[in-house]
């Protein structure tokens, strides 16, 4: 396939593979940590770890949009989907993740309530206005890569005179995640000599965002693609950026993102998002400044506003281990949970639901690396 | 509703639209059982239900569907398929034309597989309590002597064989569900596989372990039940694994995993490692079987993994597939 098996080929892996090994410094440790659930997914569908020297660490961040979304949120949307007047349009990923007292989506759907799974935010607008008598809700969730949808599905609701669409919106930010993960302390502090930054988040916000943080912290930021081979070149620039001492933002994916990024995206997200000022993470906790809800003028679409909506805070199963997973301290193995109690078939929490999931991606294609669990 | 009623309007229905597609000697008596002589040997028997959602879609319908799929459940055994039998629930309100359609394609797809429903029935529900139509379907077939076939077969050392490129079934599904266009239309793959596995029983059937249709959950569906049953591992090859350039398109656009994409024409055989070139030469020489491969071989493994060495490089697991993908892909 054109413009894809490019980026798939196994001689170029092998040479990147053998690059990175010669050029890691002997005896040195690197640990660095893909920020995006595509980059996970994408490590452990094409065996990367295979590939890469030992020294090499990959830790996976949180930028997994149905990982991060905390109990409460999803508490919420089960409870505004009951409402009978209610129709609550949703992705497909969310519909299986774990909420408080044993429910989910799914259950709530089976139990009668309109929930429907849509492609994208255009959907849900083509059934509030295909049906006028129902209250249409979006439940929109996910990184700067999903709130441009959102923020034109808004518009696109005001321009049309929909009065029966309403968004849930818990959209959160990429650099204010970063930031979140390198200030913490304590026995939750993570080691990390740099990123492998955001793909598509990155080709709405540009490169210029991550500039502060990589400065403030001194950590090289390496914004890769998705495909592998994107993934291996991000890791070897990141390892000459540790060696020679710098910490730069470097763009690796240079056919999609630009400095500045996608500036009539941004216009319309600056239109219709205002920033919180606090919201809550699975396993980063309460972070100010860190998520979006809908400006005031277009408080009519706004489903909190609309229904009144409470998000109080729920807590997790207390032996799931999404928590330090997110944050990168604990690796998917270290969870007393995983592929025990919590498998993809029967997940206890997120990270084992979404594709882009950490523990989903290590139980899926990458279980057969653990050789203490084999069976005898 | 008086078309499911047993009444004259029924019996109407039935002379309409069935026995002109459907006519064997069988149907012609007009009996409530189909009566026929058998010779002595082994037997195998399958049912099925087919609640595909369209009921028409790119290189096939629900009739020829039904068909098709009961056909390959008794091949699979290695066996040659006799007869069928076929029940419609069909909803009230389901127009006769769309009926009459999936009549004749059943019909056809009966005639070019040499196999006769022998045996029917109709009912009718209120509507909204189905969706269109659901055929459900019953087959009986023999089985050559010295041939026995089953899942818990599998050796390491043997050979994993795949008849054809994968995914096109599922695909063909989704592009019509999804109202997505490739450019190029991807059809499904829907096909009776009774002769594909017939000259390769006669070619060289004594080194089949066992043969599987990868329908829904695909080849890794399928794989891993083999493992399951047979207590083995099992190890592919991504770059050895035929797929279409518009289904691998497809799969990437919508985030799926061709080997999870359900195939409703194609077949994977184990097999004994010095039968492979006799028994990938039969595949090939067959309409259904060009691309035949052989994708990876029957390991030793205690956790009964199915992986895969894929085409970057590294390894990974080929599992199942959690949820449904896509409901009602036939």
């Amino acid at each position: 396939m054109k413009y894809v098996d490019e980026y798939r080929d196994a001689a170029r892996a092998r040479s990147l593979a053998a690059a990175i090994r010669a050029e890691a410094a002997p005896g040195a440790a690197y640990a660095f940590m893909e920020f995006c659930g595509g980059h996970t997914h994408a490590i452990s569908r094409y065996g990367i770890e295979d590939l890469l020297p030992p020294a090499i660490r990959m830790i996976h961040g949180p930028g997994c949009p149905v990982c991060v979304l905390p109990v409460g949120r999803i508490d919420a949307a089960i409870a505004l989907a009951r409402d009978p007047r209610v129709t609550l349009c949703t992705y497909a990923d969310l519909m299986r993740v774990p909420a408080s007292r044993g429910t989910s989506l799914q259950r709530a759907k089976a139990e009668g309530a309109d929930i429907r799974m849509v492609y994208s935010t255009l959907d849900a607008l083509a059934i509030a206005a295909a049906e006028p008598e129902r209250e249409v809700v979006f439940f929109a969730i996910g990184f700067e890569t999903t709130t441009p949808p959102t923020a034109v599905a808004v518009q696109r609701a005001q321009r049309e005179g929909l009065t029966n669409f309403s968004v849930f919106c818990n959209h959160v930010l990429t650099p204010v995640a970063m930031r979140a993960i390198l200030t913490t302390g304590g026995e939750d502090a993570v080691r990390l000599d740099g990123f492998v930054g955001p793909a598509h988040v990155s080709t709405v916000i540009g490169t210029a965002p991550y500039e502060e943080i990589s400065a403030e912290f001194h950590k090289p930021v390496v914004v890769a693609g998705f495909e592998p081979l994107d993934v291996m070149q991000s890791i070897l620039l990141l390892v000459r950026q540790v060696n020679e001492g710098r910490a730069e933002v470097e763009n690796q994916y240079i056919r999609a993102v630009t400095q500045a990024g996608n500036q009539r995206a941004q216009a319309a997200m600056a239109d219709v998002f205002a920033i919180r000022d606090r919201f809550e993470w699975r396993g980063l906790g309460w972070v100010p400044l860190s998520a979006l809800r809908l400006r005031p003028e277009y408080a009519r679409f706004d489903a909190e506003e609309r229904f009144g909506m409470e998000t109080p805070s729920a807590s997790d199963n207390p032996a799931c281990e999404c928590g330090a997973i997110l944050r990168g301290v604990k690796r998917p193995v270290e969870c007393r949970l995983f592929g025990t109690a919590c498998t993809p078939e029967t997940p206890m929490g997120s990270c084992m639901v979404s594709s882009e999931g950490a523990c989903a991606a290590h139980w899926t294609y990458g279980r057969f690396r653990m050789p203490a669990r084999r069976a005898s | 509703m008086s078309h499911g009623a047993g009444g004259r309007a029924m019996a109407q229905l039935i002379a309409d639209i069935f026995h002109p597609e459907l006519a064997n000697e069988y149907l012609a008596q007009g009996n409530d059982q189909a009566a026929f002589e058998v010779a002595g040997g082994r037997m195998v028997m399958t049912t099925d239900g087919y609640v595909v959602s369209p009921l028409f879609f790119p290189g096939g319908d629900i009739g020829s569907l039904a068909v098709h799929g009961t056909i390959n459940d008794l091949a699979m055994a290695g066996a040659w398929p006799l007869y069928l039998t076929a029940s419609f629930i069909l909803e009230e309100g389901f127009p006769f034309a769309d009926l009459a359609r999936i009549a004749a394609s059943m019909g056809r797809a009966s005639r070019e597989a040499g196999v006769p429903v022998v045996a029917g029935d109709t009912k009718v529900v209120e509507r909204g309590k189905a969706d269109g139509v659901f055929i459900s379907t019953a087959g009986i077939g023999m089985v050559p002597p010295g041939i026995r076939l089953s899942g818990d077969q599998a050796r390491p050392g043997d050979v994993v064989l795949l008849s054809g490129p994968i995914g096109d079934h599922g695909v063909a599904i989704m592009s019509c569900r999804e109202n997505l266009s490739f450019g190029t239309e991807i059809l499904s793959d829907s096909a009776a596989l009774h002769g594909l596995v017939a000259a390769m029983v006669a070619r060289a059937g004594a080194g089949l372990r066992l043969m599987r249709d990868p329908t829904r959950g695909g080849v890794a569906a399928t794989l891993n039940e083999i493992a399951n049953q047979s207590g083995v591992g099992i190890l592919l090859s991504e770059a050895a694994i035929p797929v279409r350039p518009q289904v691998a398109a497809a799969c990437e656009l919508l985030g799926l995993d061709p080997l999870n994409v359900a195939n409703e024409g194609r077949l994977i055989a184990i097999a004994a490692p010095e039968a492979a070139p006799a028994l990938l030469e039969a595949m090939r020489a067959h309409p259904l079987g060009v691309d035949a491969a052989l994708i990876g071989e029957v390991v030793e493994d205690a956790d009964r993994f199915v992986q895969m060495t894929t085409g970057f490089g590294g390894g990974r697991i080929v599992d199942w597939l959690a949820g449904e993908q896509l409901p009602r892909i036939c």
